[in-house]
């Protein structure tokens, strides 16, 4: 939903990244929104998961140059777990594996911290217990997950579903989803949009990272941003993607080409 | 950017109980001789049997060689500069606690045991022992309406002698090993257990041992006897002061369980580990063996093991009565330059004994950490079986994980199994921790008490959760 007198909850400023000696992120910029659902489109190694993680704040990647603005204040300065208590949720393309740690304990820890960072009380193990089950719901997830470790032994589906009930638990402000569709058969894609649909309202906004039309199919993005080499090259409404769809990604390789030719000329 | 944290060394915590109790005390003059074993019974008006063990013992040990198998390495020990008998300034020991130096008091309050008449542990029986004499036994009137002695090893000796004869070196003998044997030569004070025929101990029992001394060995003794059908849970606790020299602490333990007794016996390990380069801390070399002498028995070991700058150490089960039990559960965890070479062995005698080991080994920093164990299953052990369970987990990557399982079987159809796994915390795991609000350091104390969580299941409830605290203090501020 466009609304142009909405808050800006995100604002992303000719931003450089590395990882490693590797320059990934070659000039980012992108406003995001309250309500709004964007998507990032692009092949793989353009750029779009490390736009995702450098904004969860993830230690491999080193920012070189630009601004990020949430809620106004300077994001690039927080630590990760203080980004989430802010509010920004990363749902992982790969959620890793955490053996030993109970998904439900875990689950609570994180909760009450993205409370904590709200300014509300924590949530003791019954009133969570009575959260926790009704957000299950949100992605038709089976209560026996809660009691087994952090994602270990899930499937991929499961994995994701998984992130979907993190996101219904931590009621982030601004969601980035890595990927979220990747590994997911039909029915999974289904629930698990259903999920972010469900989550999606006039106060929050996602930003959807993806290779493929088919998520969009389910979830209506209000902006497709075409991201190359470390940039976004082209930016439109839901039709952008559908072009991608039918003539592919060559386009964008003249388009860059092009580029290349007059850096000069790049925003 | 936040300069966000990686896994990578850890420090230690200051080590919180470093403290020395400035306190007069009478030591006797350094150095080993065969007069000084006889100081030290005669100190302790000690019948003539314990005399002979001691010199037999010495006489032994002067034949013996320090054991060199262990993965551990440290510069030669000189057994003529160590004091082998030091004891807080106060003639006989106190009928009431009333007596006791307030000072020796303050400091066991201040290491958290409380040993007054109101501020005791709620059913836990405690038995202080400072350097090389126990101070006092809480409690010890509510337990002999029950039967249970509990008190120190010297005051047994005097009051329990006929026990004291039948037991003492008869799981561990006095030429047992290098370390036992000096042990049995020189041991100044310890605990004494006695839960008679069909009782059950109607409280936990712990001994807490502090070494205040820098110059001086501590060489405890404990002696836990469970008659038929009688049952006892017993922890143990370690601390020392921080000197920039080692200490040597070679102490002896030994259970003994008759048909249908039960002992379970746990540690918390905190001696001081030395600093982040190595210097000072506790060389602990430590000798404890349970016979489950009668059928049906079980004895269990639990074992934190957080401290030392060398752990040497193998709390064993000789299972010889028919179907009886043995369990050994452990974590051991070395930071910075500790080094741990720790395990068990499970000793199947007689038939359809059974014995379970779960090991969980952490190690981080520059530190080294072992784990090895025995399982041996004898002629007579028809239909005996074992489970093996060790996992070693790494923190950084500068520390060593090792794992040596021996097995020994003359059983063919013995059912042995053995599990082992190595994980490390990863960089991934951890930000995928952070990245749902939960700040490093908790991160990684939410992993390493997943990683234990089966033993600590194992100890004592009042003491698990304590676990549970002091392994997140020994990783805090840590990872970085």
């Amino acid at each position: 939903m466009i609304r142009p007198d909405a808050p800006v909850l995100l604002e992303i400023r000719d931003l450089t990244a590395r990882v490693e000696d590797q320059p990934i992120l070659k000039g980012v910029s992108l406003t995001i929104r309250a309500g709004e659902i964007h998507a990032v489109m692009g092949r793989n190694g353009s750029g779009k998961s490390t736009l995702s993680k450098v904004l969860a704040g993830h230690p491999a990647y080193t920012v070189t140059g630009g601004t990020v603005r949430y809620m106004g204040d300077d994001l690039l300065s927080l630590e990760p777990e203080l980004r989430a208590r802010a509010g920004l949720f990363l749902g992982f393309q790969y959620p890793v594996e955490i053996p030993g740690v109970s998904n439900l304990e875990f689950l609570r820890v994180a909760t009450n911290a993205r409370r904590a960072g709200k300014g509300e009380e924590e949530l003791d193990t019954f009133a969570f217990e009575d959260l926790v089950r009704e957000r299950l719901q949100v992605v038709q997830m089976d209560p026996a997950f809660l009691e087994r470790s952090v994602n270990e032994g899930f499937s991929g589906g499961e994995k994701k579903r998984n992130e979907i009930l993190q996101m219904a638990l931590l009621e982030p402000l601004v969601a980035v989803l890595d990927e979220t569709d990747s590994g997911l058969d039909i029915d999974a894609l289904r629930i698990v949009a259903g999920g972010v649909n469900h989550l999606a309202g006039p106060d929050n906004a996602t930003l959807l990272i993806t290779h493929y039309q088919r998520l969009l199919d389910v979830i209506t993005p209000d902006y497709v941003h075409v991201m190359a080499a470390g940039r976004i090259l082209r930016t439109g409404g839901k039709e952008l993607a559908l072009e991608l769809e039918e003539r592919g990604y060559d386009w964008v390789d003249a388009e860059l080409a092009s580029l290349e030719r007059t850096p000069a000329e790049v925003g | 950017m936040a300069s966000s944290a990686t896994v990578g060394d850890l420090v230690s915590q200051p080590y919180k109980y470093g403290f020395v109790t400035d306190i007069e005390t009478e030591k006797i003059a350094k150095g080993l001789s065969e007069d000084v074993v006889r100081l030290i019974s005669a100190k302790k008006n000690e019948p003539a049997f314990l005399l002979d063990f001691r010199l037999r013992s010495y006489r032994q040990w002067l034949q013996m060689e320090e054991p060199d198998w262990a993965s551990l390495g440290h510069p030669p020990i000189d057994y003529q500069e160590i004091i082998y008998y030091a004891a807080p300034k106060q003639q006989e020991k106190k009928a009431s606690l009333d007596e006791v130096d307030p000072k020796l008091l303050e400091t066991f309050e201040k290491l958290g045991i409380p040993l007054s008449e109101q501020k005791r542990l709620s059913n836990v029986a405690v038995d202080a022992v400072f350097d090389s004499v126990s101070i006092a036994t809480t409690y010890r009137e509510k337990l002999a309406e029950h039967g249970v002695i509990f008190c120190s090893i010297s005051e047994a000796v005097k009051d329990h002698a006929d026990l004291i004869e039948k037991y003492l070196g008869t799981v561990v003998p006095g030429n047992d090993n290098y370390f036992a044997a000096l042990n049995s030569a020189v041991f100044s004070d310890g605990s004494f257990v006695f839960i008679p025929k069909g009782v059950e101990c109607p409280m936990e029992l712990s001994t807490y041992f502090r070494i205040n001394s820098g110059d001086t060995g501590q060489f405890e003794r404990t002696l836990i006897v469970a008659e038929e059908g009688a049952s006892v849970s017993y922890l143990e606790g370690c601390t020392a002061p921080m000197f920039d020299t080692n200490q040597l602490h070679a102490a002896v333990v030994e259970l003994v369980a008759l048909d249908d007794a039960s002992i379970k016996y746990s540690t918390v390990q905190n001696w001081y580990a030395g600093d982040e380069n190595g210097k000072g801390g506790i060389y602990n070399f430590v000798t404890k063996r349970g016979q489950c002498r009668g059928d049906r028995s079980h004895i269990s070991w639990t074992q934190v093991e957080t401290g030392s700058a060398i752990t040497w150490k193998y709390p064993s089960c000789v299972l010889q009565g028919a179907d009886s039990v043995g369990e050994f559960y452990s974590v051991a965890l070395t930071n910075n330059r500790q080094q741990a070479d720790t395990g068990t062995k499970m000793i199947h005698v007689g038939p359809r004994t059974r014995s379970t080991i779960v090991s969980k080994g952490i190690s981080a920093g520059h530190s080294s950490n072992s784990y090895r164990g025995l399982v041996q299953l004898g002629p007579k052990a028809v239909g005996a079986r074992n489970y093996s369970q060790c996992d070693s987990m790494l923190i950084g990557d500068q520390a060593a994980a090792n794992t040596y399982p021996y097995i020994r079987s003359q059983q063919p159809d013995a059912r042995i199994e053995h599990e082992a796994s190595t994980c490390r915390i990863s960089a991934d795991q951890l930000f995928y921790l952070q990245s749902r609000g939960i700040a490093f350091e908790e991160a990684v104390s939410m992993m390493v008490s997943g990683f234990c969580r089966d033993v600590f299941n194992q100890l004592p409830m009042e003491f698990a959760a304590e676990a549970d605290k002091l392994l997140a203090l020994k990783l805090e501020g840590s990872v970085g």
